[in-house]
């Protein structure tokens, strides 16, 4: 697209369809940060996939209401879903595809996680403890980590040729690849061993090290949590004992996955400096892990339709309403006969509209233009905005569309 | 006179406390109205909570530290302070302040023993960076005179807070409380937070776009709010953009019906320009997505007044937002009666 031409070169475009085709392809995962249109891009990838013939499924973490209802998910029961309507109207459907959706219930995958690795007298032992409570649905991490264990419980089954997963919102693109380590390290810590049997933990060596200090730092987080909440971690961790291993393995799998292939990674990002700045670490993230990025979707830009440019339109906008003041003050006066026809009041503002345009389409060039010159192997597709909002499975293919012109 | 826009109540709160949802420009919004409040000589200070380091980005400073700094002066003498504040560090603060740690405290940062702390209790985090919060609005200083008089040391406080889906959580301190030991010092400063943000001497403004998923967002946040028992303040309209077009072109174009391009084509014309075909229609499908957007931000703006709340507005900067752009937001806010 024209609008994308910079000084430093044009970005290598970014063929989706190309992608969704690839039989190869088995797990798409649309990373970027919150707002950006992540969870409306990987619906709308997944249903241009399976109208291509592939049997998807859409792994989403917290999709706006409406779009959720298009997909078929106001019921949250953590399974994924046949989408109504899918496949049964695309232009050019090829048989064989399958779409299927689901909401990630992230207390749920948790629940189905320790009941998986345990005796259902120790798993109810752990669903009674609140301080379970506060992991598995307060804890900053807990999200991303369970999002990566229903991704690879979903490709486990085998069920799909496709997955396609959105991630969290979280505030920054990375915590995803960070957070199911954070959770794992801090159940696995040694603090909360420490806390719970100092004895055990710690050691002669590393008692005498922290010495006394410790003890009133123990003191102090008891005045401050109470007694109890120390009496229910300790608990919780000794049940939590023996599904550690298993637990550390399946990260591990899981985030083997990210990098095998058949994964690819598409970074989403609209065309802003914050949400570029995030996409710009993400890519180097990605690229420091050797996990395979695919390209950035742009998503949401006001590309121009007309090459008049900004300049020459303001000019004769400011020409048209000079003429139409002129004949409001001095009715008397005749005014020139070509400024005066009936067309040349809306010409003004389309004139007018068409400069705005131009300006914010510059601008959004301009800042795309920083990420290009840091990445300028990022393959790239701009998605122009859609000017009403996206809740219906038309408007989700309308999207696809977009993704892969 | 007051303007209904920034009722008198709001001219009296002294904790701003800025949400919204994600990426309607909530950091921007916070800081243009610190430096808002700052005008005329005051003193106010702009604090974030999520480490995100939003502020020194949009000053264009280094990374803030645990410390209130000197980050904005406005443009007739005053001065916007810049604060991250950081649960970790808060927790070591009131160790310190309880339990005289000296350096031992940095020894349990080391060993991961705050983040522990900090963690476990989710409460505790949002008891600590409130309790940070309520600190700095209840700070005095002498006053100048001599005499045992004292002032507060800010004019006012704005909270650049967690995003819509987290924000009343956040807020909720007694909820929060409800986790933690039913005494010690902790426990008495988080009483003292909960009165401070359930008072007039706090608001809680909302950032929104003219778009349907935010809008939604912030009809919903202020349902939150009101059953939290917290006080709402404005709500922040951002980037919006002028409709350029005539009404009667407007519903003919959003309608499918198009502007009309006979006429449309002599009125360029009669401005110098005879452009292709390929160029007026491309002129059209420009209006035809202006005239759509117009309509469904009349829209969701109807379903925005029925909240009821004062509204202020604020345009999208064609240069985009930079350490300018926060000057003139600032300037817009005062014009719209923030003081």
């Amino acid at each position: 697209m024209a609008s994308r031409t910079t000084r430093a070169g044009r970005p290598e475009h970014l063929d989706l369809d190309a992608l969704l085709a690839d039989r190869a392809t088995k797990v798409l995962v649309c990373c970027g940060s919150g707002g950006v249109g992540k969870t409306t891009t990987a619906a709308a990838l997944a249903l241009r996939a399976a109208e291509q013939g592939r049997r998807v499924v859409v792994l989403t973490i917290d999709p706006a209401r409406r779009l959720a209802q298009s997909l078929g998910l106001e019921e949250l029961d953590n399974e994924p879903r046949t989408v109504p309507g899918a496949l049964a109207r695309g232009a050019g459907s090829r048989s064989g595809g399958e779409l299927q959706a689901m909401m990630l219930d992230m207390r749920r995958t948790f629940d189905e996680m320790v009941a998986g690795h345990t005796t259902p007298d120790r798993a109810q032992a752990i669903f009674d403890n609140p301080f379970y409570q506060t992991i598995s649905t307060s804890f900053s991490g807990t999200q991303e980590y369970m999002a990566m264990e229903k991704l690879g419980q979903l490709s486990a089954t085998g069920a799909w040729d496709l997955i396609v997963v959105d991630t969290p919102p979280s505030r920054s693109a990375l915590d995803f690849l960070d957070a199911p380590q954070r959770l794992s390290s801090f159940l696995d810590g040694r603090m909360i061993r420490l806390l719970s049997a100092p004895a055990r933990a710690g050691g002669n060596a590393f008692r005498k090290l922290v010495g006394s200090t410790f003890n009133l730092f123990a003191k102090a987080v008891s005045t401050i949590l109470g007694g109890q909440m120390l009496a229910d971690a300790s608990a919780f961790v000794q049940a939590f004992d023996t599904l550690f291993g298993g637990f550390q393995e399946r990260a591990n799998a899981t985030y083997q996955l990210l990098r095998a292939p058949g994964t690819s990674f598409v970074v989403v990002a609209a065309p802003e400096p914050d949400a570029l700045r995030e996409a710009s670490y993400f890519v180097e993230r990605l690229s420091a892990e050797n996990m395979p990025l695919a390209g950035l979707v742009l998503n949401r830009t006001h590309p121009v339709h007309a090459t008049l440019s900004g300049a020459r339109a303001r000019e004769g906008a400011e020409t048209l309403e000079a003429s139409q003041s002129d004949r409001l003050e001095l009715p008397y006066r005749r005014a020139p006969s070509d400024a005066s026809s009936p067309g040349s009041e809306l010409a003004a503002a389309v004139l007018r509209l068409h400069a705005d345009r131009v300006e914010s389409a510059e601008r959004e060039r301009r800042v795309l233009g920083r990420f290009t010159r840091a990445h300028p192997a990022v393959p790239i597709i701009d998605v122009p905005a859609m000017s009403t909002d996206v809740h219906d499975l038309d408007g989700l293919r309308e999207i696809g569309r977009r993704l892969a012109a | 006179m007051t303007d209904q826009r920034w009722p008198a109540a709001l001219a009296e709160a002294r904790l701003h406390v800025v949400s919204g949802k994600g990426g309607t420009g909530k950091t921007t919004l916070a800081a243009a109205l610190a430096l808002a409040l700052a005008a005329g000589g005051r003193r106010t200070l702009l604090v974030e909570v999520e480490g995100r380091q939003g502020i020194a980005q949009v000053f264009d400073t280094p990374p803030l530290p645990y410390a209130e700094q000197r980050i904005a002066v406005a443009p007739d003498g005053g001065e916007v302070r810049g604060l991250s504040v950081d649960a970790e560090a808060a927790l070591l603060e009131y160790l310190e302040m309880f339990y005289n740690l000296g350096l031992a405290g940095r020894t349990l940062r080391r060993m991961g023993a705050i983040e522990f702390a900090t963690t476990l209790a989710p409460g505790l985090r949002d008891v600590l960076l409130t309790g940070k919060v309520k600190e700095c609005v209840g700070r005095t200083v002498g006053d100048g005179r001599g005499g045992r008089g004292r002032v507060p040391l800010y004019d006012a406080v704005v909270l650049d807070a967690p995003p819509t889906g987290r924000v009343v959580k956040f807020l909720d301190v007694t909820k929060a409380m409800g986790t933690l030991a039913r005494t010690g010092p902790i426990h008495s400063q988080s009483e003292g937070v909960v009165e401070l943000l359930h008072s007039g001497r706090t608001a809680v403004h909302l950032v929104t776009q003219l778009e349907d998923l935010p809008v939604q967002e912030t009809l919903d946040t202020v349902d939150e709010i009101h059953e939290a028992g917290l006080p709402t303040g404005a709500v922040l309209v951002n980037r919006v953009r002028p409709s350029r077009l005539p009404a009667t072109a407007l519903t003919g174009a959003a309608t499918g019906a198009g502007p009309g391009t006979a006429g449309l084509r002599s009125g360029l014309e009669a401005a110098g320009l005879f452009l292709k075909d390929e160029e007026v229609d491309g002129l059209i499908a420009e209006t035809v997505e202006h005239a759509e957007r117009v309509q469904v931000e009349a829209a969701v703006r109807s379903r925005l007044d029925a909240a009821g709340l004062p509204q202020l507005e604020l345009p999208e900067l064609a240069e985009g937002v930079d350490l300018g752009g926060i000057y003139e937001l600032a300037e817009l806010l005062r014009e719209q009666g923030v003081r």
